[in-house]
């Protein structure tokens, strides 16, 4: 086990390690990304921006910038932004990452039980009409754009509905730090939390659902019906026990890609300014350090999530645990 | 017959909707097993006997099966029992043992944990005392280190060793009736021998009747008291062990013996095989359903005939017992 963490760090520091490189790289190679351009501002002399070049160390070999930049991120931690002035980066992250957990944490407790639920309901009920009324509602909530539910969330609480009783208690958009003010905190998120919620649910229920019916069929399951221990057991027990295996793998991936600054749509559409929205702002000003900041965190997040669900895997799963 | 059986089964009718229409897999078979007898129930593959099976246990789930008949358990009708009246009844007075170990238990749990499950869905037990009743269930079924396989997963045991984990948990609450498909067919053949002789040890042990389903008519030979040939859905013969295997009625038995290599004599060119295939299910031929594929048909035998015979051994055959003796004098069947 301790050599499997081990070989998982490694490999995340390798990840993170390629796909800085490969940010870093993509950056030199963006047409009218020069960084000195920028910094000096519009209409400078060759001059200026020489000095500018010089200053920030954009005239020396790549290798030797990509080692300067990677110093001043993890070591020095005073990388600044090439777009705001002074503007740290690494406390800008930080800041963001509170607000992106929380959303996409919320979220996913919502996503999990409503799928759990979508799924061993339709799959218990297969060929039913709740059965269908479900896949119908997840196909719904799949087919829905999360801007799109998203803006619509906030037209109707936020103006329509907002003065009647149903939504007067639906906070401005933005962000409440758990920390200050833990109702106020939930209030704020509970709607993006549903919308971005939504999608999800009818995935993981859908998927759950496939899961569980195609379970149900297998030999095991016949004998632990004739062991005479009652549907539910044998539905929840054997079945959607081993079906878990499939629903936890896609909800590690998932996760670990919204926490990495997937959730970019709902953050925006809400007012949150999170990772998402934060890489978003980069990219649109070719902010390089904000750019490998956000790049590194969101790999981080990813290997780490896939890293949970190998352990999830191996304990659902004995299989698994032999295997390694 | 004994005056009180354990199970009696009357026209028991297995069939499935499907797009020719209604298709029986098993048509209107009866038979009555008293406690402690072994029978042995033999037929080709798709005559019927795994779904003879499951229906006895109620396991026939599918929403396009239809169920007739009767099938009585101590006098209680199993056939359209509610689910919860059935749970009390399966694993407890009824178990089962599925024809392949690999797939019959859960992967996810432990073998200990999945017989202390069956124990406390039907007594009111500690999971400690369940824990060691499950223990000593592994030993009984020869299994070295039992408490160690207990806490082991379903992939990390051989073949051999699951379906004697199979076997332990279907023995748990000590089960009246033992119905096991094709118990032996997945396993090699010394352990084939060791589980046979398990399942004779436990009728010895408890008093428990078995139905044992196999095409392996070695492995009757070896333990059944009684014998049922199915074909196609239906009980072509039944008798004891002993009428069918030195006398057998039925052509589709003869023909069944026939293809058993011989131990002693001249070394037959070529085995024996019963001509054709069964029939498809969806059409069968009017009458005796063996008609095709039998050498002495003729007229007689488009009406389908009953079950007749003395002593308890019958057979579904119009053929005149004396026409039989003939038959059997010229070598048409070996025993």
């Amino acid at each position: 086990m301790l050599f499997a963490l081990l070989a998982r760090l490694g490999q995340m520091v390798l990840v993170m390690f390629g796909i800085s490189v490969v940010a870093f790289l993509i950056f030199f190679a963006t047409p009218g990304a020069d960084p000195s351009a920028r910094i000096a501002g519009r209409n400078a002399s060759q001059e200026t921006l020489q000095q500018v070049r010089h200053d920030f160390g954009l005239d020396r070999p790549l290798p030797v910038q990509y080692a300067l930049m990677m110093k001043r991120l993890f070591v020095t931690r005073d990388l600044t932004s090439f777009v705001n002035r002074g503007q740290k980066v690494i406390p800008t992250v930080m800041n963001a990452i509170p607000i992106t957990l929380s959303l996409v944490c919320g979220a996913a407790v919502l996503w999990v039980l409503g799928g759990l639920v979508v799924g061993v309901v339709a799959g218990a009920t297969r060929g039913s009409y709740v059965d269908r009324g479900l896949m119908m509602l997840g196909l719904a909530g799949i087919s829905m754009p999360v801007f799109w539910l998203g803006e619509v969330a906030n037209l109707v609480t936020q103006s329509r509905w907002h003065d009647t009783w149903a939504f007067s208690w639906v906070p401005a958009l933005g962000y409440v730090p758990l920390s200050v003010d833990p109702w106020g905190w939930f209030k704020a998120l509970v709607i993006p939390w549903t919308v971005l919620a939504t999608l999800y649910v009818g995935l993981y229920g859908r998927v759950l659902r496939a899961s569980l019916i195609e379970m149900m069929q297998e030999d095991f399951i016949r004998t632990a019906r004739a062991k005479g221990i009652g549907e539910t057991r044998v539905l929840l027990h054997h079945g959607l026990r081993t079906s878990l295996v499939a629903f936890v793998t896609m909800f590690g991936l998932d996760f670990g890609a919204l926490v990495g600054g997937g959730a970019l749509l709902t953050e925006v559409v809400f007012g949150l300014q999170g990772v998402g929205k934060l890489t978003y702002d980069a990219l649109q000003t070719l902010d390089l350090p904000m750019i490998l900041a956000t790049v590194i965190y969101a790999s981080f997040f990813v290997v780490m999530a896939n890293f949970v669900v190998d352990i999830l895997h191996a304990i659902l799963d004995p299989r698994a645990r032999d295997a390694r | 017959m004994p005056a009180e059986p354990l199970l009696e089964v009357s026209g028991l009718t297995v069939s499935f909707r499907t797009e020719d229409g209604l298709v029986e897999a098993v048509r209107g078979i009866s038979f009555a097993i008293a406690p402690g007898e072994i029978m042995g129930l033999v037929g080709e593959s798709g005559s019927g006997k795994s779904q003879t099976l499951l229906a006895l246990m109620g396991l026939i789930t599918s929403p396009n099966a239809v169920l007739s008949g009767s099938v009585r358990f101590r006098g209680q009708e199993l056939v359209g029992l509610g689910r919860r009246a059935l749970d009390r009844i399966r694993g407890r007075d009824m178990a089962m043992i599925f024809q392949d170990p690999m797939t019959a238990l859960t992967p996810v749990h432990t073998v200990g944990a999945q017989i202390v499950e069956q124990i406390r869905a039907h007594e009111r037990i500690s999971p400690r005392a369940a824990r060691a009743r499950a223990v000593e269930l592994i030993s009984a079924v020869g299994i070295p280190a039992p408490a160690d396989v207990a806490g082991r997963y379903p992939h990390q045991l051989s073949g051999g060793m699951r379906q004697r984990a199979v076997i332990a948990m279907a023995l748990s609450c000590n089960p009246a009736l033992l119905i096991a498909d094709e118990p032996t067919t997945a396993l090699d053949v010394t352990v084939q021998a060791q589980i046979l002789e398990l399942i004779g040890r436990l009728r010895d042990e408890f008093g428990s009747a078995v139905i044992l389903v196999t095409h392996d008519l070695g492995v009757v030979a070896e333990i059944a008291d009684t014998v049922r040939v199915m074909y196609a859905g239906k009980v072509v013969e039944e008798g004891s062990k002993r009428d069918l295997f030195t006398a057998p009625q039925h052509p589709y038995a003869w023909g069944l013996f026939a293809s058993i290599p011989p131990l002693e004599g001249a070394r037959p060119a070529r085995l024996s095989a019963i001509p054709g295939t069964p029939p498809r299910l969806s059409a069968l031929p009017a009458g005796c359903a063996f008609r095709p594929r039998c050498a002495h048909a003729h007229a007689a035998c488009a009406a389908m005939p009953a079950l007749t015979g003395e002593g308890g051994h019958r057979a579904a055959c119009v053929l005149s017992p004396a026409r039989r003796a003939e038959l059997l004098a010229a070598g048409e069947a070996r025993s």
